[in-house]
């Protein structure tokens, strides 16, 4: 039978999956240090349970596939097929909720991002503070890995001190000056890290006085492009993390695909060998189905019983409550 | 008396055959791996090329690129060949083909011993070859107006920033070479004209790193200029500063990644020669069992397979007494056409 061939190829798209999925690419271990919360872990967690859970299944179906090209063997698979239909069901559906999950969480990753990469600028230069002494090489790494600078663009940097007061000596004029005009009393440059250079420019880094077109010789911040990198890092993050997105979700999509297709097979074969099952003739035609009813009747099918439970609890309250007026009343009477 | 004798029955052939087969179809595969090794290291090669001098060669990884490729067709062909050998009749036609395509499996072998001493060997031209370039490199850092020297600048960044070195033996090769382009210096400024009348040829220069160099794990803000002034840097100490930039050299940096590459392609290639010599063997065994059937027309008759038939000296004096003769019939057959040339003239 073909399906048999058809299931096989099936597993090794289900092992690729799940290799794309466990490598750790997907969020840089480093990058979860600049993220405030997060919650689009569930992406990725999701998609590698769906994995692992469609490896089962495929293998499953790949068995039953195998008995079913013999009538006597496939009868022991009777009782195993409701759960394993419930079963693939729920998560085939999971793998399509986690592509579209991971598309609306495009919003709270940003804030994330947003929130992560101000309290990283904010921190940077606190290298002695315990569990904060890794801001700095973490940012630096990201900013020269990515090719940007700053939250939202290079000026962030311009609002923080990010030169610790340990290397900055208090007894000169400069420094004096600096500070004391700065409402809060902090060490404000117009100068930005190492790690915003951009490698392409064709003169040597120009990191302090951006600014000031007089400091340099030959030199216009306006006309000037090459010199850092002028993109912000939340944009290029949201950016890197979105195109990975779309590569695994049009992967995901097509492995859906093919997993629905195989389970609607498994489906048609089931059914058409139980109606062959008993019969002394195994070559007769016999009829697959879906469903064996239509969408509608098998919905009302498995959700009447609950509906039943929950109505019942409705309708008992009512029932006892005259009871117990009843018997108040007699209390009183007598 | 032949070496390592074997008797051999159907049943043992067979099982031969098919595992000499399974065999084949991995030395397909570590063929290719070898080809894929090969191309991975041409293309880092090329990818620094602009580091390394121009007489670079890039001798080792075609030759590993050629043995990959050879290494296939000759898996293939044997593959081909095991796998008739199950059946009497289509074993037939590669009878004479057996014997030649082993001497070429021999070669084969040899040639990929050779290749494997030659990449463990190749690092020291190499090493040659880097410092060599990247001294020019350095010397062009400047030069980003220059027609072909333009990105050298973002060439030598971009390396420094991954390799995490500094210079071509360490930092203070940077201080000794002008890297700042006249276009940016300011000729009219004092600074500048003093720096460059104290100096022997007019150039700039100062003791000061490109921002490559930095190292990101520093605590403070990167220090690249006036790195031996202590006094004009807070709270700094340049022999104790470990962490403000890079130490390592560039050229040690680079050998030691390309060599550690080219030790593991060696490891590699000598594994894939082990393997194929234990094809060869094999294959040699199927051979010579399948020519010494003891009744030729039944098929499941018991037959002897051995490596060589004579022991390996007797082999060699063998070899040896055929060149010879070769060499003598030559000689014969001149002697005969100079009688034959007098008695014509």
């Amino acid at each position: 039978m073909l399906l048999s061939c058809y299931v096989f190829p099936h597993q090794s798209a289900r092992v690729l999956e799940l290799h794309l999925l466990s490598s750790p690419s997907f969020l840089h271990h480093g990058d979860t240090h600049v993220m405030d919360n997060t919650d689009i872990h569930c992406v990725p967690n999701t998609l590698m349970i769906v994995g692992l859970a469609s490896m089962g299944i495929n293998y499953f179906a790949s068995r039953i596939c195998q008995d079913a090209l013999d009538p006597g063997r496939f009868p022991r698979w009777k009782t195993f097929l409701k759960p394993y239909f419930g079963c693939s069901v729920f998560f085939t559906t999971l793998m399509l909720i986690s592509v579209i999950l991971s598309y609306a969480m495009k919003g709270s990753l940003e804030t994330s991002l947003k929130i992560g990469l101000k309290n990283g600028i904010r921190f940077y230069k606190d290298t002695d503070t315990p569990g904060r002494c890794f801001q700095k090489q973490t940012i630096d790494h990201l900013q020269m890995e990515f090719q940007c600078c700053g939250n939202n663009d290079y000026k962030d940097w311009f609002e923080v001190q990010w030169i610790s007061n340990r290397y900055l000596d208090f007894s000169s004029k400069e420094v004096k000056d600096c500070i004391k005009s700065n409402v809060d009393g902090r060490y404000l440059v117009d100068g930005v890290p190492f790690s915003c250079c951009n490698p392409s420019s064709p003169r040597p880094c120009i990191q302090y006085k951006i600014t000031n077109n007089t400091a340099h010789y030959n030199y216009d911040h306006q006309t000037e492009e090459l010199n850092i990198f002028i993109r912000g890092c939340r944009e290029a993050l949201v950016n890197y993390y979105m195109g990975l997105m779309n590569t695994i979700g049009a992967v995901v999509l097509s492995v859906f695909l093919l997993q629905s297709s195989v389970l609607a097979s498994v489906r048609l074969l089931q059914t058409s060998m139980e109606a062959v099952a008993g019969q002394e003739n195994v070559e007769i035609e016999t009829e697959g189905y879906l469903l064996e009813k239509g969408v509608k009747e098998t919905f009302m099918e498995y959700v009447d019983p609950v509906l039943k439970l929950l109505l019942l609890n409705q309708v008992t309250p009512p029932e006892a409550k005259p009871e117990a007026g009843a018997t108040g009343t007699t209390t009183t009477t007598s | 008396m032949a070496l390592m004798k074997v008797k051999f029955d159907l049943k043992k052939r067979v099982k031969l055959a098919q595992m000499l087969w399974l065999m084949y179809w991995f030395s397909i595969m570590a063929g290719v791996l070898v080809f894929s090794m090969g191309l991975f290291f041409k293309i880092e090669l090329r990818k620094r090329s602009e580091l390394m001098d121009n007489n670079e060669s890039h001798f080792v990884p075609n030759i590993l690129i050629g043995v990959g490729l050879l290494a296939c067709f000759l898996s293939a062909s044997g593959g081909k060949i095991c796998y008739d050998s199950l059946d009497s009749t289509k074993f037939v036609k590669w009878k004479s083909i057996v014997k030649p395509f082993l001497i070429c499996c021999l070669f084969f072998n040899i040639l990929l011993i050779v290749t494997a001493a030659m990449c463990f060997a190749m690092r020291i031209p190499l090493e040659f070859t880097l410092a060599e370039g990247l001294k020019n490199g350095m010397k062009y850092y400047k030069d980003t107006d220059t027609p072909g020297r333009c990105y050298m600048k973002r060439t030598l960044d971009l390396m420094q920033m991954e390799f995490r070195c500094c210079g071509n033996n360490n930092y203070k090769d940077w201080f000794e070479i002008q890297w700042v382009s006249n276009r940016y210096l300011d000729f009219s400024s004092k600074g500048v004209k003093d720096r460059i009348s104290s100096n022997v040829d007019g150039k700039y220069l100062m003791d000061g790193v490109p921002f490559s160099c930095c190292n990101p794990s520093s605590p403070r803000p990167c220090i690249q200029q006036q790195i031996t002034n202590n006094s004009a840097h807070y709270s700094y100490d340049h022999y104790t500063e470990e962490l403000n930039i890079w130490k390592r050299g560039c050229r040690d940096a680079l050998v030691s990644y390309y060599g550690g590459m080219m030790n593991t392609i060696g490891i590699l290639v000598l594994m894939v020669t082990l393997l194929h010599i234990a094809v060869m063997i094999g294959l040699q065994y199927v051979n010579t069992s399948l020519s010494t059937l003891v009744n030729p027309e039944d098929p499941e008759s018991e037959s002897e397979g051995w490596i060589l038939e004579k022991t390996v000296k007797e082999t060699f004096t063998d070899i040896m007494a055929k060149m010879k003769a070769m060499g003598k019939g030559n000689q014969v057959d001149e002697g005969a056409n100079e009688e034959a040339a007098a008695t014509v003239s």
